[in-house]
């Protein structure tokens, strides 16, 4: 059977499930598109490049499949870079197809030549430049292997043009992959186990800490039944949400600078703490040297690396979470910790006098609130997709995930405009599914231009911007640290309204505390791609995230949203 | 104090610039590390020799384990090894200094491998510290030129595997 290189690509996408391309098509790449349409393959057309990364890693996301962006060579494949290190850095498993200038002048700084394999080399799982076609298919089928097994992460594959040209005998590889010291997934190991049972038959205040490995292992139900066995509370990080019902009388919420106060707290006066597929991010521990001082810990995560990496660990265990788990559950014994229940519940009580959700209208629209009124009218089971900055965290904070399905947000990089491409990959993911970007009018700017990808797509997507006019997070830091000096935070915007109805998108916009919920009402039952811009202040309680751990503080040591009492206190004293 | 990792790696093309980019990212300290073939074709080793006083040898073992192409990392500090560094080393050696410097040489189980008119060309195999002792007792005949390879290491006795 007699192939092209670009044949062998489209062949061996079908082969390994490949539904959708998220892609732009340039020079070093045609080749490769010209065939396209002989193949079951749909493919999306992006605006920019990185967004063609960030829609694969959306999908991937909402899918738990492999995601994948083809682009072409030089600036194509330099634009991906940044969605590349967001995928790399929240463990998304994405294949990159990138063209690249003949092998005959590879190093003679062709037209739109880059090393793009030299450039990713830190922020890919793995990648290639395929220099012979019979190469091909098999690279093909172990770059997917790669990308979704074990730790995932995105892979990268080269494919200069005359490949891309050459005819080869095709031949579909076998299953099997070839890779000598690609060990996906580590031992555990009976002796580790049953030295982290000991731990947790002993602890008295115990804290579960649950990321994003939860999810990735399919641990959520087995997390269940342990934490009921265990009586321990959990605790989530950003990516972990989605791993076990926040609603659960055992949840406690998200931890770290932004989490709740009484998660931290309770962390910070633990005696144990078992750390389940998570990294120890400095977001989430605070000052490292006064972490949880009085806890031991036990660490489940299946990439050595991550094992005493920044926090040292009692006991480590290299293996699946689910796996671990499984083993764990026999060996540890059913407990009771009533009384540190109830210590943290008179915790998560004094916190929420504070939550701002329960205070009255004050004419502000309130970004937590206007959350609050969309996890309600979506009775929670929309996938929320977020941009980064302050929107994260509010959306993160107040829309509760109790569906088994992940939180989309750039956790690791802390991507600006990740938002909206990643929401149109995961609305292609899941057509069946409501999902809604919640963005800043800071990065919706920097990938705006996706609106066009959507109208063409015909893509039922939902929009939520909360505009500030200005870059909220780095402004609530120099209001915070920096002598209120509000340098290059302020934004001059375009009348949003205007823009998305330019694209063809209905657009609402709410100034009014009071007309959010018949906003998110119309937007929902709006039959195409619907968006609202929230108008909210930028200072005060109303427009900063609270609560907040200042940089280098310890994780319990919060910044907490002023009370109204202290709020007068301070309009007195000027 | 030094610690000698063997890495056992795939021989593929930019397989030493995949682990020269992670000691790099990841701001490990390498003292030396070379890199040749082994009795597999297809495979390459690697010694690679660490300040472990300012970079944690274990931390480089699990990272070199996440590149795909390597396949076994080994951490021989603690073991009975046989390591040796290879200099060729250029001295001057004019008519008056030649029979003294070719003494040394002798003594320390170096040979001369090339003769020039004020050169000599000594080629030395053993534990760095010998070589340092050569080097040290050369330089004040005047050392004008000298490459080391850096360490290899072998565990001692019968392989387990």
């Amino acid at each position: 059977m007699r192939r092209t290189g670009a044949q062998i690509v489209w062949e061996m996408l079908e082969r390994e499930g490949v539904e959708v391309v998220f892609g732009f098509p340039g020079g070093a790449i045609m080749h490769t598109y010209h065939p396209r349409q002989e193949y079951g393959i749909r493919h999306i057309l992006v605006r920019h490049e990185q967004c063609a990364a960030h829609a694969a890693d959306g999908y991937a996301r909402a899918s738990g499949r492999v995601g994948v962006a083809m682009v072409t060579s030089g600036p194509g494949a330099t634009n991906l870079v940044t969605g590349i290190a967001t995928a790399m850095m929240d463990s998304s498993p994405i294949v990159c197809i990138t063209g690249q200038v003949p092998t005959a002048v590879i190093g003679s700084d062709a037209f739109q030549e880059t090393d793009i394999t030299g450039v990713t080399l830190p922020i890919t799982k793995h990648n290639y430049l395929v220099t012979d076609v019979n190469d091909l298919a098999y690279v093909i089928h172990e770059a997917f292997y790669i990308a979704r097994s074990g730790r995932p992460g995105p892979v990268l594959i080269d494919l200069p043009k005359d490949v891309q040209q050459a005819e080869t005998d095709f031949v579909p590889p076998e299953e099997e992959v070839r890779l000598p010291g690609y060990r996906p997934v580590g031992p555990g190991g009976p002796e580790v186990v049953r030295q982290a049972a000991d731990l947790i038959n002993d602890a008295q205040r115990p804290v579960i800490l649950a990321g994003h490995g939860v999810l990735m292992s399919g641990a959520m139900e087995t997390l269940k039944t342990f934490v009921k066995k265990t009586e321990t509370p959990v605790a989530l990080t950003l990516l972990g949400k989605g791993g076990f019902p926040e609603s659960h009388p055992l949840a406690l919420g998200m931890m770290g600078m932004h989490g709740e106060a009484f998660v931290n707290q309770a962390i910070q006066e633990a005696d144990l703490l078992l750390a389940f597929g998570m990294r120890f991010d400095d977001r989430v521990t605070g000052k490292l040297e006064r972490y949880a001082p009085q806890a031991r810990k036990v660490h489940v995560d299946l990439d050595a690396a991550e094992l005493n990496k920044s926090v040292s660990v009692d006991v480590a265990i290299l293996g699946d979470l689910r796996q671990v788990l499984e083993q764990l559950l026999p060996l540890v014994e059913p407990a009771s910790h009533r009384e540190w229940l109830e210590q943290i519940e008179r915790w998560r009580g004094e916190s929420q006098t504070r939550d701002i959700v329960n205070q009255s209208d004050n004419g502000h629209v309130v970004a937590p609130q206007v959350i609050h009124a969309l996890w309600e009218a979506t009775g929670g089971e929309a996938i929320v997709v977020t941009d980064v900055g302050q929107n994260q965290m509010w959306a993160a904070q107040y829309y509760h995930l109790d569906q088994p399905h992940p939180f989309i947000t750039s956790g690791g990089l802390g991507t600006m405009g990740f938002g909206l491409p990643a929401a149109i990959g995961a609305q292609v993911a899941r057509p069946d599914k409501e999902v809604w970007a919640v963005v800043g009018d800071g990065g919706f700017q920097m990938t705006v231009h996706e609106l066009g990808t959507v109208i063409q797509e015909q893509l039922p997507q939902r929009i939520a911007l909360f505009n500030n006019n200005c870059l909220g997070m780095v402004r609530q830091w120099q209001e915070f640290f920096y002598d209120r000096r509000y340098e290059s935070t302020h934004l001059l915007n375009p009348d949003f309204v205007r823009l998305v109805e330019a694209y063809g998108i209905r657009g609402w916009r709410v100034t009014e505390p009071g007309d959010t919920q018949q906003a998110i009402a119309e937007a929902r039952s709006h039959p195409g791609p619907a968006f609202i811009e929230f108008q909210i202040v930028q200072k005060g309680q109303d427009g900063n995230v609270y609560p907040m751990v200042p940089a280098g503080a310890a994780l319990h040591e919060m910044i907490r949203r002023p009370t109204p009492a202290a709020e007068a206190r301070e309009k007195q004293g000027g | 104090m030094k610690s000698t990792l063997i890495a056992l790696v795939e021989d593929k093309p930019g397989v030493l610039n995949r682990v020269a980019s992670l000691f790099r990212r990841r701001a490990f300290n390498i003292e030396s590390l070379t890199v040749g073939h082994t009795e597999h074709s297809g495979i390459s080793r690697m010694t690679i020799v660490v300040d472990s006083d300012r970079t944690d040898v274990q931390k480089v073992a699990q990272n070199l384990y996440k590149l795909v192409n390597v396949i076994r990392v080994e951490d021989v500090t603690e073991q009975p090894v046989v390591m040796r560094d290879l200099a060729l080393i250029r001295v001057r050696a004019n008519g008056s200094t030649r029979s003294e410097v070719m003494q040394i040489v002798d003594t320390f189980r170096a040979r001369v491998v090339d003769v020039g008119l004020e050169t000599l060309m000594v080629e030395v195999t053993g534990a760095e510290e010998k070589i340092d002792g050569l080097v040290d007792v050369l330089r004040p005949f005047g050392v004008m030129e000298m490459v080391r390879t850096g360490r290899v290491a072998m565990v001692r006795g019968t392989m387990n595997q």
